[in-house]
């Protein structure tokens, strides 16, 4: 979507008819950003037709959700993902958008604009949607190459690029100058994208207009806890370098060295071009109750204006400037009456949320505080005559919605007084936590999504019109699509408004949250968990110990995050792979010894026909996997059943386990009159490389000699066909339900280079896939074009995953059943005690 | 004498968030149960769809996850969760001094 190759086309649009024979009144709109695309989304719902429209974007980028650049930055999003409106929008619409060119005049008595480029427009209504430009302190070297605000897209690029460059080197440094919103979200990207970060910051409490002292107090905490350097009283003299900057230096001396210094200590509505033009200007562009600037076909929205003396920087004005707008350009009365602002920071796990007036400043304002330290959890409410006027809540925000939903509306709240701090569920009564009633019990003007501005209500007739998915409710109002910390309230909104008719959807992990599985991945490897608990506490898990589905997940995610150190959670697996054999229908199990590649000897024979005897095993069966499958063994004799296997040297063959199942080879070129290579060999070294290793699902490898396949190696997940030059590696294939040929990976030349590959695409499918997901379903989903770019065109990302899969196989290559039979986890399969209803002597 | 409780061991014994098993002679296996808030629960170890031991299966709040089919079983009550409808039988159960102590008549009642 980012796209240099646009082409504007060469403008006819200066004739005043725009060269189309187009009557309807010209509507131009300088600014492609948040606000002036919200208030032609805004227009359109009201009134598709009434007004041809172009639209002047200086950045080369169509409609972006600029408040998402963080975790753009943080590489949590790509800017595909914070797109509000694509290329579609503007066609479908019969929109023109002119990108990368900036307006530079406004001939309000010619009624034209002038672009960089030379353009010139008529206009019948403008609309001035310029939004903000970054404060930069007028400090020596404040225009030395490295020193950038952050503000778009750009602005991410030049730090992602300083990120990279600093990691050549071993880890660059960077000063986020202003420690406000702005300034903690970029400090966090970076120091996510393994910079060494120090904020800077005048003031001595972090987010000192949204946050009080003690809030600030534990949020600097929790980020020097996270490796951030906070300087807080500290003022920059100048910033210093030859040629590019090296440093700050601050006025008592101190010197930070750094490659990088994002200014973000404030932002200034731009009216340059307002001014310029005659109109009227304070602090921002001067605007009446419907955005209309002093010249009547003049309007401006957003950041850029000023209205009753009010200047916003916050994104959820904007929603309630652009519905005055259009009302008012479709010539309906709904006078703006300007708002009331609430704040949340996007830094994941930090939970920090603050709304209206808490400097407890006001005549007759009583503070409610409640201080939970051991869960880092602090609340404070302001209240002014029984109503409250402003909230504090870090470390628990779950109930932001609902305070700020009774501060603007004035609630009276001096019943519910004692109750309050505790949050909705207890002050409404009942004193059980149930989410359902507590968003029941929200207005349906209270806002829901803050990201996009959307409220109760809007989500509620979405779901009317038949949105029955998280997914649907996404694309369909926008409410959770952007940073998803909504995701829950738009799932009880869900639940509330469709009873049992949820559609749930692939989207969250399980009902124990709202995340996804990308999601908590992602989250446990950026900041380092280390255990379920951990996860659970930090992801705001709904359940005290998660459920069957959550918890074979995260341990399998942790465990593949983590090899070596991961301390695997036996209670968090399936039986099967916690009793290393497979359960079966009467409650007894089977037991698979590995044979490798297929092959087998006497001794391994005689001794399993040994165990099948002397355990009175009622069926032996040869596998589709080219192994011997032992039925009906009872879970106190699997021990014993093992050790005598072992004897004859054989291991687990993880017939049970989401692992490396079995390699299946035919006979190659040792014997085969058509066979071009040894197959057989080289499916014994590749179950030697990756036999037990933990996967997302089980996982089957198969080699045929000739391109006459035995050995079906296309529907198996890796497999390879042996032709006279080399080895095709093919992937992702399935021989279950949905029977999948694999997609041909690439053709390599020698025995090495086709493990190596395997190695890779194990690593990568063990990285990427989501829990349960197999190799088909996941590469249709991620594309073979991907996982070619990661395996075949990308040589150092295959070393380095194959690396990183022969490093993990160094902690998972000790056979499971071996423990047991020295002893381990005996009470898995002795009995507790026995007991025999006969006589006194009834325990054993 | 053959008393009320029978002791079958330690709290200890049994993992958290897992379960063992005890055989009664004549009658059905009991499942005891421990849970993440160190509560102990006993069932008979027969889900009510199709028989799959329970003990086997993972344990989460106060249910438990057969291993065979995923039902959900309430450890309180037997009662399947959800959609499924079926109940397992339960026997009392108390901790003294970190012993786990099952109810000798239900055991002989819920097993026979």
């Amino acid at each position: 979507m980012d796209f240099q190759d646009y082409e504007p086309r060469p403008s006819v649009a200066d004739l005043p008819d725009g060269g189309r024979g187009d009557s309807r009144e010209h509507l131009v709109v300088i600014g492609n950003g948040m606000a002036g695309c919200r208030a032609i989304e805004e227009l359109l719902a009201r009134d598709p037709g009434r007004y041809r429209v172009t639209i002047f974007g200086a950045e080369p980028h169509v409609n972006y959700n600029r408040i998402m650049l963080s975790p753009v930055l943080a590489g949590e999003k790509t800017f595909d993902d914070i797109v509000i409106n694509g290329l579609d929008w503007y066609r479908d619409n019969g929109m023109e958008l002119i990108v990368g060119d900036a307006i530079v005049a406004i001939d309000r008595a010619g009624r034209t604009v002038t672009s960089r480029s030379g353009r010139v427009l008529r206009y019948d209504k403008l609309l001035i949607a310029t939004g903000s430009d970054p404060f930069i302190i007028p400090v020596p070297g404040k225009d030395l190459p490295g020193v950038i605000g952050f503000r778009d897209m750009k602005d991410v690029d030049t730090m992602l690029s300083a990120a990279q460059a600093g990691q050549a080197q071993g880890g660059g440094s960077a000063v986020v100058i202003g420690g406000g919103l702005l300034g903690l979200e970029a400090a966090h990207g970076l120091s996510l994208r393994g910079m060494k970060v120090t904020v800077i910051h005048l003031m001595q409490t972090l987010m000192e207009r949204q946050l009080d002292e003690a809030a600030g107090w534990l949020l600097k905490t929790a980020l020097e806890a996270r490796g951030q350097t906070i300087l807080t009283g500290a003022d920059t003299a100048e910033i210093f370098g030859e040629g590019k900057v090296e440093g700050v230096r601050l006025k008592d001396g101190r010197e930070i060295p750094a490659s990088l210094v994002v200014m973000a200590v404030g932002i200034r509505p731009s009216v340059a071009l307002a001014r310029d033009a005659g109109l009227e200007v304070g602090r921002g562009i001067k605007v009446d109750d419907h955005m209309v600037t002093s010249d009547p076909d003049v309007l401006a929205v957003g950041e850029c204006v000023e209205h009753e003396g009010n200047v916003y920087g916050l994104v959820a004005p904007l929603w309630d400037m652009c519905r005055s707008l259009a009302d008012g350009l479709v010539g309906k009365a709904n006078p703006y009456r300007g708002s009331v602002t609430s704040t949340k920071l996007k830094v994941a796990g930090l939970d920090v949320f603050s709304a209206g007036d808490f400097s407890g400043a006001g005549a007759g304002c009583e503070d409610i505080v409640l201080r939970d330290a051991s869960r880092g959890v602090y609340k404070r409410l302001v209240l002014q005559d029984d109503r409250i006027v402003g909230a504090v809540l870090y470390g628990d925000t779950a109930d932001g919605s609902w305070y700020f939903d009774l501060l603007k509306k004035g609630a009276c709240v001096a019943e519910m007084r004692d109750l309050l701090i505790f949050g909705q569920a207890f002050a409404s009564g009942g004193g059980q936590a149930d989410p359902k009633a507590a968003v029941a019990a929200l207005s349906d003007e209270a806002e829901i999504c803050g990201c996009n501005g959307v409220t109760k209500g809007q989500v509620v007739s979405c779901i009317a019109k038949g949105a029955h998915s998280l997914d649907a409710v996404r694309s369909g109002c926008k409410a959770s699509a952007s940073c998803g910390s909504c995701t829950g309230l738009v799932e009880s909104l869900l639940a509330l408004t469709l009873g049992e008719e949820v559609q749930s959807g692939p989207k969250t992990m399980c009902s124990c949250t709202s995340f996804t599985h990308d999601d908590v991945r992602r989250e446990i490897v950026a900041q380092a968990m280390r255990s379920i608990p951990e996860v659970m506490q930090q992801m705001h898990w709904s359940t005290p110990d998660g459920c069957a589905s959550c918890r074979p997940a995260l341990n399998y995610y942790l465990l593949c995050a983590l090899p070596g150190d991961y301390v695997d959670d036996q209670q968090s697996r399936f039986v099967n792979e916690r009793l290393h054999a497979n359960i079966q229908k009467d409650g007894t199990y089977s037991v698979v010894p590995r044979m490798w590649g297929g092959l087998t000897n006497p001794r391994e024979l005689r001794a399993i026909a040994d165990v099948v005897e002397k355990y009175d095993a009622p069926m032996v069966k040869v596998t589709g996997g080219q192994r011997l499958d032992i039925f009906g063994i009872r879970k106190e004799d699997l021990p014993a059943v093992w050790a005598d296997l072992n004897a004859a040297g054989m291991v687990s063959g993880h017939a049970y386990g989401k692992a490396l199942r079995t390699v299946k080879t035919c006979v190659g070129s040792e014997w085969c009159r058509f066979g071009t290579q040894d197959s057989t060999g080289l499916g014994v070294k590749l179950e030697k490389m990756s036999w037990g290793s933990w996967m997302p699902h089980k996982f089957k490898i198969a080699v045929s000699g000739c391109p006459r396949n035995c050995a079906e190696a296309t529907i198996k997940d890796f497999g390879v066909v042996c032709v006279d030059s080399g080895y095709e590696l093919h992937v992702a294939g399935n021989g279950g339900i949905h029977v999948r040929v694999t997609d041909l990976l690439c053709k390599v030349a020698t025995e090495q280079e086709a493990l190596d590959y395997c190695a890779a695409f194990i690593q990568l499918y063990r990285e990427e896939a989501r829990y349960l997901e197999r190799t088909a379903p996941w590469v249709e989903r991620v594309g073979i074009a991907y996982v070619q770019a990661r395996i075949v065109a990308d040589a150092v990302g295959r070393e380095a995953l194959c690396a990183r899969f022969l490093y993990s196989q160094s902690f998972s290559q000790d056979d499971p059943w071996a423990e047991r039979v020295a002893g381990g986890d005996r009470a898995q399969h002795a009995h507790m005690a026995q007991f025999k209803p006969i006589g006194m002597e009834e325990m054993a | 004498m053959i008393g009320e409780w029978l002791d079958i061991g330690w709290l200890g014994e049994i993992p958290t968030r897992g379960s063992r098993t005890i055989p009664v002679e004549g009658g059905e296996e009991i499942a005891v149960f421990r849970t993440g808030d160190d509560k102990v629960f006993a069932l008979v170890n027969r889900c009510p769809h199709k028989g799959g031991p329970l003990s086997q299966g993972i344990v989460h709040g106060h249910s438990v996850a057969c291993p065979l089919h995923n039902w959900r079983i309430a450890l309180a009550t037997g009662q399947a969760q959800g959609e499924d409808k079926g109940c397992t039988p339960t026997i009392p159960v108390k901790i003294d001094g970190g012993r786990v102590l099952i109810c000798r008549a239900s055991t002989l009642k819920a097993a026979a």
